[in-house]
């Protein structure tokens, strides 16, 4: 069986990338964020943040509470261009499928 | 306090450790003998570095940004390799279209200049950029965008040499280059007050003051603020730009795609994701202020205009957006050297959104230059004084091509 503990599945962030990260002196949630990608693909963190935040409060022998998550950025969810491109509104002839 | 030869004394201090600020303090201590230290008030990648999407292109209106960025893309391809970490650097080309007949024919001079510096940069029939990118809408673009989004190019050039990366893995090199040449880095430490003591400059930080012979600002468009601190004035001012990425697609595009006219941009990094944004009308900033808050104005904006310009986009996810600065000078160009009237306070700021893709090449001149050799034109060109007492901006050589 693979060693490898992947954190952020959609950035295929491991446990070993988030200790070396944290060995290089990248202590905080928002570096660790640029250092080794994770949170930055589809779910920005939604399924990653907390497990990331835990590796980093063990590695760095801090209280987890202390850590402050990295800044979200809108939108909140996914959202389709066609949407966006519309006002908000659903577009008029969606074509999916 | 902090006498030379202490710790607490350096040589060169450089307030900001975005690229330029890194990229310059590698190349200085390349150059060997200097203690160096950069001090930032936040993290890495906190600032416009990273935040950026990440352009590396040589097509420009001035013939010194044609041949700066020459040479700075020649540094990009290599840095990889040189600092051994992956940049995910791309050379897919800058395509850019034209919806007017005035910036077709401005496309065409500087691509006639381009040729001169020995860019290929080429105009390209519009079925030649269909060709590139298949889901091109060139025409009319009835189906996505709304009224007022149609495309109607009348002309296009691309140039396949320029490039992509993805900026961040630019700091880590650099910083580790930095280090490991003796250069000190210090995040999370705001320069709080810059004082003149005898030749040297005192600075004062929450972590304690340190003592330097000669000072560099490479704050970005938190350069004026900086400069005050030391009684001088800059005359950039920082403009807010917003940018998105959606979620990662199979690789299907190979340029960035520019819309002269929008300012659109869109490129797909090695990631997958698209990454682009498009010029919004700028926003009064009498306090000149550093805004970085995003608005759902610019999402719609970019969608209209990504949906009119690609309508098979038009299910793409976005997933996320944020702001940066462009730190804008006067008359668009960027503004180097010794500030007037302080001796010994260098600064490289205004580079109104281009900065991060300049600095490899721009840092290497600017430490042949702090180390006493002749100056490339460059530091006559962009000297600091340019602007006059009234900052009324030079108009000669003003660069076109500002994007976004």
């Amino acid at each position: 069986m693979s060693r490898k503990v992947i954190l952020c599945r959609c950035e295929d962030v491991t446990l070993a990338d988030v200790q070396h990260a944290v060995k290089l002196g990248r202590g905080d949630l928002e570096e660790v964020k640029r250092y080794t990608g994770f949170g930055t693909g589809p779910c920005q963190g939604k399924e990653c943040l907390r497990e990331v935040a835990r590796a980093v409060a063990e590695a760095t022998g801090s209280d987890p509470a202390a850590l402050s998550p990295f800044t979200a950025r809108p939108p909140l969810v996914p959202v389709e261009l066609g949407v966006l491109a519309a006002g908000g509104r659903r577009p008029a002839s969606p074509t999916r499928k | 306090m902090s006498p030379r030869g202490t710790s607490n004394h350096a040589d060169v201090v450089i307030v900001g450790a975005g690229v330029m600020g890194l990229a310059i303090a590698y190349n200085l201590a390349t150059r060997g003998g200097r203690r160096i230290v950069v001090l930032d008030e936040h993290y890495l990648a906190w600032g416009a570095s990273g935040r950026n999407g990440g352009g590396v292109r040589q097509q420009w209106s001035t013939e010194m940004n044609v041949r700066l960025m020459q040479e700075s893309t020649e540094l990009c391809a290599h840095f990889a390799e040189e600092m051994g970490i992956n940049v995910w650097m791309r050379r897919g080309g800058y395509l850019f279209l034209a919806r007017t007949k005035a910036a077709a024919d401005r496309l065409e001079r500087n691509v006639a200049l381009q040729n001169r510096c020995d860019l290929p940069t080429r105009m390209i029939p519009l079925e030649e950029a269909r060709d590139l990118v298949p889901e091109l809408e060139t025409g009319p673009g009835a189906s996505g965008g709304a009224a007022g989004d149609a495309n109607g190019f009348v002309a296009a050039c691309y140039n396949p040499t320029d490039a992509i990366v993805f900026p961040w893995p630019f700091l880590w090199g650099y910083a580790r280059a930095a280090e490991r040449r003796g250069v000190t880095i210090r995040t999370g430490v705001p320069v709080t007050a810059i004082e003149r003591r005898g030749d040297d400059f005192v600075l004062t930080t929450p972590a304690g003051t340190l003592t330097a012979g000669r000072v560099v600002c490479a704050a970005g468009a938190w350069s004026p603020r900086v400069a005050r601190l030391a009684g001088g004035t800059l005359p950039d001012r920082p403009v807010r730009h917003e940018i998105l990425s959606t979620e990662p697609l199979k690789p299907f595009l190979k340029p960035m795609v520019s819309v002269i006219e929008s300012g659109l941009y869109v490129s797909q990094s090695l990631r997958g994701e698209l990454v682009g944004g498009v010029s919004m009308p700028e926003e009064p900033n009498p306090d000149g202020e550093v805004r970085l808050g995003s608005r759902l104005e610019f999402l719609t904006t970019m969608a209209r205009g990504l949906c009119a310009l690609m309508p098979r986009l038009g299910h793409v996810k976005v997933v996320r957006q944020w702001a940066g600065p462009y730190d804008v000078s006067p008359d668009g160009n960027p503004i180097v050297g010794e500030l007037p009237g302080i001796p010994g306070f260098y600064v490289v700021c205004g580079f109104g959104g281009h900065g991060f893709m300049m600095a490899p090449v721009v840092a290497r001149h600017y430490a042949a230059y702090l180390d006493g050799e002749t100056p490339h034109p460059l530091f006559t060109a962009w000297r600091a004084d340019r602007f006059g007492p009234g900052g009324a901006p030079p108009s000669a050589d003003r660069e076109e091509m500002i994007i976004g």
